[in-house]
């Protein structure tokens, strides 16, 4: 059997895609600080909170970690409307995302606060710094230049994983290729077409981050020292 | 009757994680068969290659599992063949986990002291002799801890495989819950299962962490 390639449909549905990118983009912004502010607070609590809470956060940390994303969202979206809490597909997915990369957060915020030499925390306290000064002005900064490469790791992971999202019918990207599929029968075309439109996102956002990594480090700039 | 759920209905989503299971074992089969040689090209002395395996390693990180299950399905249906849809899963699961694997397995190889290279080609051992017995039984002990850590993630990305319809954990706890509307109830027992698979793993990874540090 020969199959003949046909690309003709992005001329139809490319407002589609477009859409789908826009979607794909928007749970992707949305959910990259609140669950950075979340993870780093969640790593926080497990180092200096009491017992109680830091083992509460670990076993959230747990939890998520060892469970797929898609059956996080499902148990907050179904179970929402369950409970006829009328929430949109797309604040279902910034909620659910912004709690699943909390967790991975946590974990690589705690390395990055544990590997900091004692002498730092030391010398903070001969200053006479408070503990959320000690956090916000030593601990912190410091903390995100070691593992900000995690740190982008991660987000480029939540991103794609922003793709199963169509089930829960916020149409991102990957939903945007299922209607074409669905109207065209070109599913192999319309797939390929949106992974390389996720090759493009992905290389731009590492571009982007990594860009940034120079505004956000003045030490490392003024060392000249790479990531 | 448990959670207002019939014995029928809990034997569905326990045979989803049979499923699961299977899929898993055949994902990291794949994923290991695929991944060696990429691993070993991406440390290879020749340039295509490197370039050549790194460059399956950057596309296949760079694309969600679940536009890779939909591509490798649809790929498979246009080549004319119909396959069971556990295989096309395992495939998009081989094509991925490979290259997160190759780069896992790449990192243990690079991360073998550069004077036991130097040390073994003083030997005048061949590549093939210096990898043999110098190099890969060093890097395999490295590479053991993320490995395991790895397959954890295989097992979440199984998961995946719901948007082709295999009738994994995922899917059978999905279609459940159309039948019966308790949510909470029924993605508790497949989070709960799926936590009963990846957290031994999770556990396992960083003790071998600890063991291999320590040596």
């Amino acid at each position: 059997m020969i199959y003949k390639f046909d690309f003709s449909f992005l001329l139809q549905y490319w407002p589609e895609l477009l859409r789908g990118v826009w979607l794909t983009l928007r749970m992707t912004l949305l959910s990259i600080l609140p669950g950075f502010a979340v993870g780093t607070l969640c790593a926080l609590g497990r180092i200096y909170g009491p017992v109680n809470l830091a083992r509460a956060i670990k076993t959230y940390v747990e939890l998520i970690r060892n469970t797929p994303l898609i059956i996080q969202v499902f148990w907050l979206f179904f179970g929402l409307s369950a409970l006829h809490f009328r929430i949109s597909a797309l604040a279902a997915a910034v909620i659910a995302l912004v709690v699943n990369v909390s967790a991975y957060t946590a974990e690589i915020m705690r390395a990055g606060f544990e590997a900091i030499p004692k002498g730092q925390l030391e010398a903070a306290s001969c200053l006479a710094m408070s503990r959320r000064q000690m956090i916000w002005h030593i601990e912190l900064p410091q903390a995100v230049e070691r593992v900000y490469p995690a740190l982008v790791s991660q987000f480029v992971l939540m991103m794609l994983a922003t793709s199963i999202m169509s089930q829960i019918s916020a149409d991102e990207l990957t939903g945007a290729a299922d209607l074409i599929q669905s109207f065209t029968f070109r599913g192999f075309e319309a797939y390929i077409v949106v992974a390389v439109i996720y090759l493009i996102i992905v290389s731009l956002m590492r571009l982007v981050m990594l860009a940034s990594a120079a505004m956000l480090f003045p030490r490392l700039r003024a060392l000249r020292s790479p990531l | 009757m448990l959670f207002n759920l019939t014995p029928e209905q809990f034997f569905y989503i326990f045979r989803g994680a049979g499923w699961t299971i299977v899929l898993s074992m055949l994902g990291v089969a794949g994923g290991v068969l695929l991944g060696i040689p990429i691993a070993l090209a991406r440390v290879s002395r020749h340039t295509w290659l490197k370039r050549a395996s790194g460059l399956y390693v950057q596309i296949n990180q760079a694309i969600p599992l679940p536009v890779t299950m939909f591509v490798v399905y649809f790929g498979i249906s246009i080549g004319g063949y119909t396959v069971p849809v556990l295989v096309a899963a395992a495939l998009a699961l081989t094509v991925n986990a490979a290259a997160y694997l190759g780069e896992i397995w790449r990192g243990s190889i690079e991360s073998v002291p550069s004077t036991q290279w130097e040390a073994s080609e003083s030997l005048a051992l061949s590549y093939v002799q210096r990898m043999q017995y110098v190099i890969l039984p060093q890097a395999l002990r490295i590479s053991i801890p993320p490995t395991v850590g790895f397959v954890v993630a295989l097992v979440k990305n199984t998961s995946y495989a719901v948007v082709i319809g295999m009738s994994e954990l995922t899917y059978s706890s999905r279609v459940v819950n159309n039948t019966t509307f308790q949510p909470f109830v029924i993605f508790t027992i497949a989070a709960g299962l799926y936590f009963m698979m990846c957290y031994p793993l999770s556990v396992l990874s960083l003790r071998l962490e600890r063991i291999v540090r320590q040596a």
